[in-house]
């Protein structure tokens, strides 16, 4: 084997050393720019942090595709449910009546919305797709309350950086950055197809996120928190599929 | 027939140390990929086409086997344990490193005349004769020449290319296209593969072809030596690594000979 020259030595260390400050410089824009998601830590980190940032650079205003009405599911999959806790069968009873869904954390005037008033503000309509990460999808209308429309009301502080939002089941919540929570397809729903929310599909009030996978479309959402970080909820990865082995962002 | 064969010296080795290490990335994150993409499709083991489908709608074709997810209806009275979750992160992350692996293998292919010289057949061999020849060559398991040790025959030739140009291509185009942000950016993959179920099922289908042909990739190894073969795609040497170029050259040509 033919020793290594002065020359190639020298490149090497070059290339080494210009790899090395441009990964460290690519970490220092990522984190100035939020492209740095809650679960980048660990071995999985790295791949995780290049899908998010990829797509938060590429994708962050585009559109999930919307059908035409004829594409709509005839038979939509509404999945597996825990059993209902006590607190959402007295709601049941009451035909939802007194459901409310809080509005707090980093805005200017918290709320309490019932769904009769998330109906009286604008409402928008969507067909989209429902994908479960296990494969499977199904095409519905979604009829709801884009969620900037709910959140502006209240009024985002500037230093807000996500979205924390929670079922009424225990263990159940999930969040997103402020680019999906701001983004126009993201809907606070309260009515599928023909009708209200089927309990199934989340009703009375699912958050669709429609860029991403089914699972970040927590159901019977009660609570919304506005937030700088989520360190300070649950074990700081931002979500119960986090928190169980799955990815935080959920766009691929 | 000097266009045919690039001559080497015993300083050059069989594989560029870069064609080595891209190979053996490639090579683990394909493992990764697979047993991740065969855990995930064990969640739900129904195929569609069209845009949708789930348990509720008939599906083109299911494997017969257990599923993680327990409304799958699959006959089977057991669940198997979930294991979604570090397999999609595995996946992804293996993904990614074969993509950019992919990348710069292929600028570096391009840019050093790699495909050229090494990959698109020789113009000898660039006949129906020739290429039939070495097909029945391969199927009487015929153990290979020692020429074949410095070079790639046409079949091989033809084989990695549609691997490299074809088939990896279209087994990344049909995953971006089971990914609702990429698909939300560039609706145009998903829409023209015939919607989502569609790619999904396609995935599936080019990830069997790649599986297929790493199966008779090592078959082809181990007829022609393993031990060699597996020598020069790790180090570069071939069988002794003493050899001269004049060895190389004359066993060239007379196996050229008698193929003319």
């Amino acid at each position: 084997m033919s020793p290594i020259s002065r020359r190639r030595f020298v490149s090497a260390g070059l290339a080494a050393t210009a790899g090395v400050s441009g990964v460290a410089v690519a970490a220092t824009l990522a984190k100035r720019y939020g492209l740095i998601p809650p679960d980048s830590g660990g071995i999985y980190g790295p791949g995780e942090t290049l899908t998010y940032a990829a797509q938060r650079l590429l994708t962050r205003h585009s559109l999930a595709r919307e059908f035409p009405r004829s594409m709509i599911s005839r038979t939509p999959f509404a999945n597996e449910l825990a059993p209902f806790n006590d607190a959402f069968k007295r709601h049941q009873a009451s035909g939802f009546a007194d459901w409310h869904l809080a509005v707090d954390g980093m805005v200017a005037r918290p709320a309490s919305l019932s769904v009769s008033d998330l109906r009286g503000l604008r409402a928008s309509s969507q067909i989209t797709e429902v994908v479960c990460e296990e494969g499977w999808s199904y095409v519905a209308e979604w009829i709801g309350t884009p969620l900037h429309e709910v959140l502006n009301a209240s009024g985002i502080l500037p230093q807000a950086r996500y979205v924390v939002y929670f079922s009424i089941e225990p263990d159940w919540w999930e969040s997103i950055d402020m680019a999906d929570a701001l983004h126009p397809q993201t809907l606070v729903t309260y009515a599928m197809n023909d009708g209200d929310l089927p309990v199934g599909f989340g009703g009375p009030l699912r958050l669709r996120v429609p860029r991403q996978l089914g699972y970040k479309s927590v159901k019977f959402i009660t609570r919304l928190t506005v937030t700088d970080s989520l360190k300070g909820f649950g074990k700081g990865v931002g979500g119960t599929n986090a928190e169980g082995g799955y990815a935080w962002y959920a766009g691929i | 027939m000097p266009d045919a064969v690039s001559f080497r010296n015993s300083d050059s080795p069989r594989h560029a140390a870069f064609v080595r290490v891209t190979h053996w990335i490639t090579t683990i994150c394909f493992f990764a990929l697979l047993i991740t993409g065969a855990e995930i499709v064990i969640s739900h083991p129904r195929f569609y086409w069209g845009e949708t489908g789930n348990n509720l709608t008939t599906p083109l074709f299911r494997i017969p086997i257990p599923a993680s997810r327990n409304l799958v209806p699959t006959g089977y009275g057991y669940v198997l344990p979930d294991a979604n979750g570090w397999s999609r992160y595995l996946h992804f992350e293996a993904a990614w490193a074969v993509v950019l692996t992919g990348l710069l293998y292929a600028i570096w292919g391009l840019w050093t005349g790699h495909f050229r010289s090494n990959l698109f057949p020789a113009r000898a061999d660039r006949t129906w004769q020739m290429f039939l020849k070495t097909i029945a060559s391969h199927v009487r398991l015929r153990r290979p020449d020692e020429a074949e040790a410095y070079s790639y025959n046409s079949v091989q030739r033809i084989s990695y290319l549609l691997v490299i140009f074809f088939f990896f291509p279209l087994v990344i185009c049909t995953g971006l296209a089971l990914s609702p942000g990429f698909n939300a950016a560039v609706p145009a993959v998903v829409n023209s593969l015939g919607g989502r179920q569609s790619a999904r099922t396609l995935h599936f289908f080019v990830s069997a072809c790649l599986l297929l042909f790493l199966i008779v990739h090592v078959a082809m190894i181990v007829l022609a030596g393993f031990t060699s073969r597996m020598r020069a795609m790790i180090t570069g040497k071939t069988i002794t690594g003493t050899m001269t170029a004049g060895v190389v050259r004359s066993t060239r040509q007379s196996t050229g000979e008698e193929q003319i």
